[in-house]
């Protein structure tokens, strides 16, 4: 370690430093490694870091102002949908009936938590517009493998196995092609056309007898409304497949559209980003399913049941997938979402898309005599730019990130979507005031004049970070994974 | 009504929306067909404020009977520790928790280097070279390693001990239906995985050997000799899910050779929150480096030279890789990482040492209770915090029975396997005392006889 370097919680490490404090030893001992068995007898102790409580305390405490949270700043981070995350909802899903809960208790011993879970099922399947909701899945790709997995039984179940292939479209998430694979598929690229919409005419190419799905964020990742969307459903249906949506962008169009009411058949959701469990610095998430009828056999299972005011389990579920996690989902972040859902109601939520929706537009606008804006029309909650007149002065969107950083932003998803050249997607969220969307636009319009006048100083950006620019080409050639003493 | 977390006043709205050359908000909602369009008001409740919300959610959670208002004696998979309180006040650090993935480094090197260490403190304790940032949880994590071995082995069975959780078994089945693995049980006898079945069963094509240890009926595997059984096939891989707990005291998996160690951290300061969020690890060797699922943190330098921390081999991942990626997983279970991380630091090297041997002391003294009260403890193999109990009775009955009077009973083995019917697995961590341990087994042996 140089000087300079911040420390790991091991090289604070000091022989017989404690921070523990376990429960008394209150029966009588025994002999632990005759018990065992000696082979099974660990020789060598694992090298946790022997610390205090303050020191740990000061540790994290630092770390943690090393790191960027909504609560410190500005994270227009495109797709991810980084809005408040509610302080509430932090003491909902601590309470000790609902945190201190073990999944296996009987049946009327919980059922507080299937109540919760039942209505909140209940509001996200009026919300969606779909029959029956799920909320097993443990985060957005675990929804979308989850979905697809039914798509795949239903087809299977229908004598049906020829249909091997899933369409995406170029502008998808990176995990729409993934889960495909995982699921079994051959993923399939669609598209889009001028208006940045899923071209139909490529569609109609791509769609034959052996099309399983259709998976489709819409708005889509360009921020735009998919207007085809009920062509695109007969076309998907007419020839056999399932039409599935990506919720990552919900937090466009609630109470606008509902995704059943646009045909789609199965949806996922990211109860972490529409619905505000925090996003953790990575995770945990939530990623809800809902499916039509039609589909609903397929569920994973179990399913949860209301009968005479009783809320159980029903495991017998003959063609069900199975189970696609232990337990029944991340019921903590349920929590969250379900008191959000409450704290805001149908007026809420709506104005919740409204605003997102406003807010997108004005910085569009505002953004759009500077940058060069690839799709101009209305966008919904989020929109993309290109750094492409940048580009040509030799300042990269990369750079146009990193100098951003040292206005204390979190900079917008750059390079993505992968159909647009030096993209920047900007999705300021309906929590941000007026004040910080013009601060970070004037941010923005300075760096595009430094970009003409000054480009070393944004090409050199960061100046005002902890650290600057890291070696991430030696990070991936000689990968150091772990601390070693 | 008014919506705190919504800034837009109406003088703003009506700025904005001028600046965008619109009259109202509706028009950019215009892209929206009308035949797709909602109307009227979604049906679900009318919004509350934060306190009346707040007294109906706790109302609702003091529906639940919960591991403070009752002992607990239940574990099979998810356990009640002692969480050291200094864990929810960092995981409560909201620089930590409202942040997302750390896709840029210079701001976010507090979560990237919490990453790494936790890396770091798994593979000191499975004794593996490389742990990613987390899984959803352990029977994902599980899944996921067989999915890897097959697809690492061009190989197309697995070999799946019966003694591993039966929803980590299930959530294989469904896992591998993707990549067309076959999955083949083997069987376990005395509570223990039946070597003499998995040795006839491996073959040149099995992919790997996947069990538990400590198993799900607590008992402690022999790794040793499934190991030895495993070499006999060149390329077949031994997987093993393991509660990470159990390594303070327990040979690592790695020193007896695993090629993939997963499990769950829910031990280490999550608690247990009806089965989840917890968090899943997944650990493997340097030379599956490059296949491991979801993300990693490696050691780097800036500009200037100093120690920093990046997210690194990346070409696995699906935003990179698309359909190509090693795994499908983007959120993992970050913030929980970070807890057990913290749990981690708090146990240190001689705490979790300490805590693992207390939870087998405890058990072997509620063992040694049971017996004395008449019972019949299932299985004579070694354990750590979990015996299986055979009794006379309905499990299930027992069990609500054991809730009045104060106690959650144990598993219900009977659900999974009728020929358990009437065994129940108990679990005896740490936290519960000798008070609390002679009242359970008095109030088993009295259900019993009454």
């Amino acid at each position: 370690m140089a000087n300079q370097d911040f420390p790991l919680i091991f090289e604070l490490s000091q022989e017989s430093r404690t921070g523990f404090s376990l429960p008394s030893m209150d029966v009588p001992e025994i002999d632990v490694d005759e018990q065992i068995g000696n082979a099974y007898v660990r020789k060598s102790e694992p090298d946790l870091p022997e610390v205090d409580e303050l020191q740990i305390m000061r540790h994290y405490t630092a770390l943690s102002k090393r790191n960027h949270g909504v609560d410190s700043g500005f994270y227009p981070l495109g797709s991810c949908t980084m809005k408040y995350n509610p302080k509430v909802n932090e003491d909902i899903a601590r309470l000790t009936g609902f945190s201190h809960v073990h999944p296996y208790q009987p049946t009327e011993s919980v059922q507080g938590a299937l109540e919760l879970m039942y209505d909140l099922q209940v509001s996200l399947e009026e919300i969606t517009g779909l029959d029956t909701v799920t909320l097993q899945p443990a985060a957005g790709a675990h929804g979308e493998w989850t979905g697809l997995m039914m798509i795949r039984a239903y087809h299977e179940a229908n004598g049906d196995y020829n249909r091997t292939k899933v369409i995406v479209p170029d502008s998808a998430h990176g995990t729409n092609p993934a889960s495909a694979t995982v699921a079994g598929f051959e993923a399939v690229t669609v598209k889009s056309d001028e208006r940045g919409l899923v071209d139909l005419e490529d569609l109609k190419r791509v769609v034959d007898e052996q099309t399983a799905a259709l998976m489709l964020t819409n708005p889509n990742t360009l921020g735009l409304f998919e207007q085809d969307i009920e062509e695109m459903a007969s076309i998907i249906h007419e020839a056999g497949g399932k039409l599935y949506y990506d919720g990552a962008n919900l937090n466009a169009i609630l109470g606008y559209a509902r995704p059943g009411d646009m045909g789609f058949d199965v949806v996922h959701l990211n109860l972490h980003k529409t619905f505000t469990g925090p996003h953790g610095g990575g995770g945990p998430g939530s990623g809800p399913v809902g499916v039509t009828a039609e589909l609903e056999p397929y569920l994973p299972k179990p399913i949860l049941r209301k009968e005479n005011d009783m809320y159980m389990f029903d495991n017998d579920r003959p063609q069900s997938i199975g189970r696609v996690k232990p337990y029944y989902g991340n019921f903590g972040i349920n929590v969250r979402a379900y008191t959000y859902i409450r704290t805001m109601g149908p007026e809420g939520l709506k104005k919740v898309s409204e605003y997102a929706v406003i807010n997108a537009n004005y910085m569009m606008r505002r953004l759009q005599k500077e940058y060069e804006l690839p799709f101009d029309h209305h966008c919904k909650h989020e929109f993309i730019l290109s750094g492409k007149r940048q580009k040509k002065l030799g300042v990269r969107t990369l750079d146009i990130a990193k100098r951003l950083l040292d206005f204390g932003y979190h900079p917008p998803t750059i390079y993505f979507p992968i159909n647009v050249e030096e993209a920047l997607m900007i999705e300021p969220t309906e929590t941000e005031s007026k004040e910080t969307l013009d601060a970070f636009v004037d941010a923005m319009i300075q760096i595009a004049e430094e970009a003409k006048h000054d480009p070393e100083k944004v090409q050199e950006a960061p100046h005002t970070t902890i650290v600057s620019r890291m070696d991430e080409t030696q990070a991936a050639r000689k990968p150091v994974l772990r601390y070693q003493a | 009504m008014e919506f705190r977390y919504l800034p837009m006043t109406e003088t703003d709205k009506k700025e904005m929306l001028k600046t965008i050359g619109v009259q109202s908000s509706d028009e950019l909602f215009s892209d929206i067909p009308e035949s797709v369009r909602f109307k009227g008001e979604l049906n679900i409740k009318q919004p509350t404020s934060e306190f009346e919300l707040t007294k109906e959610l706790t109302k609702m959670s003091e529906k639940n009977v919960s591991l403070k208002s009752h002992s607990s004696f239940l574990g099979a998979g998810v356990y009640d520790h002692y969480i050291p309180s200094i864990v929810d006040h960092v995981i409560s650090r909201s620089e930590f928790y409202t942040a997302y993935t750390p896709y840029q480094p210079e701001i976010s090197q507090g979560e990237l280097q919490a990453i790494f260490e936790f890396q770091t403190m798994i593979c000191e304790l499975t004794g593996m070279d490389v742990a990613n940032s987390s899984m959803y949880d352990g029977g994902t994590a599980l899944a996921e390693a067989v999915n890897l071995s097959a697809g690492q082995t061009r190989k197309k069975k697995v070999l799946v001990s019966k003694a591993i959780h039966p929803e980590s078994l299930a959530v294989i089945y469904t896992y591998v239906k993707g990549p067309g693995v076959e999955v083949v049980e083997i069987d376990h006898k005395d509570g223990m995985t039946d070597l003499d079945q998995l040795e006839r069963e491996l073959d040149e094509d099995t992919a790997s050997v996947v069990m538990q240890y400590p198993n799900f009926f607590g008992q402690i595997e022999p790794l040793d000799q499934v190991r030895s059984i495993v070499d006999k096939q060149k390329k077949t891989m031994l997987i093993a899910s393991s509660n990470p707990l159990s390594l303070g005291y327990l040979t690592p998996p790695g020193e007896f050779g695993a090629d993939i160690v997963v499990g769950d951290a829910q031990v280490f300061g999550i608690p247990a929150q009806f089965g989840g969020p917890h968090c899943g690890y997944f650990a493997t060797t340097k030379k599956l480096m490059r296949k491991v699922p979801g993300r990693l943190v490696g050691q780097t330098v800036d500009e200037e030279g100093r120690r920093g921390f990046v997210l690194t081999l990346q070409a696995r991942e699906q935003h990179i890789r698309r359909d190509k990626a090693t795994s499908n997983i983007c959120s993992n279970q970050a913030l929980n990482a970070l807890a057990s991380s913290v749990a981690m630091s708090s146990l240190g090297k001689q705490g979790i040492k300490k805590m693992a041997k207390m939870n087998i002391q405890k058990t072997a003294y509620l063992k040694q209770k049971v017996q004395e009260a008449g019972l019949s403890v299932a299985y004579d193999g070694a354990f750590f915090n979990e015996i299986v109990v055979q009794l006379p009775g309905d499990v299930s009955e027992v069990n609500r029975r054991l809730l009045d009077k104060g106690f959650i009973g144990g598993y219900d083995l009977g659900q999974v396997d009728d020929r358990l019917t009437g065994h129940m697995l108990i679990a005896c961590t740490e936290i519960r005392t000798k008070e609390e341990i002679d009242q359970f087994v008095k109030e088993l042996g009295d259900l019993q006889h009454g």
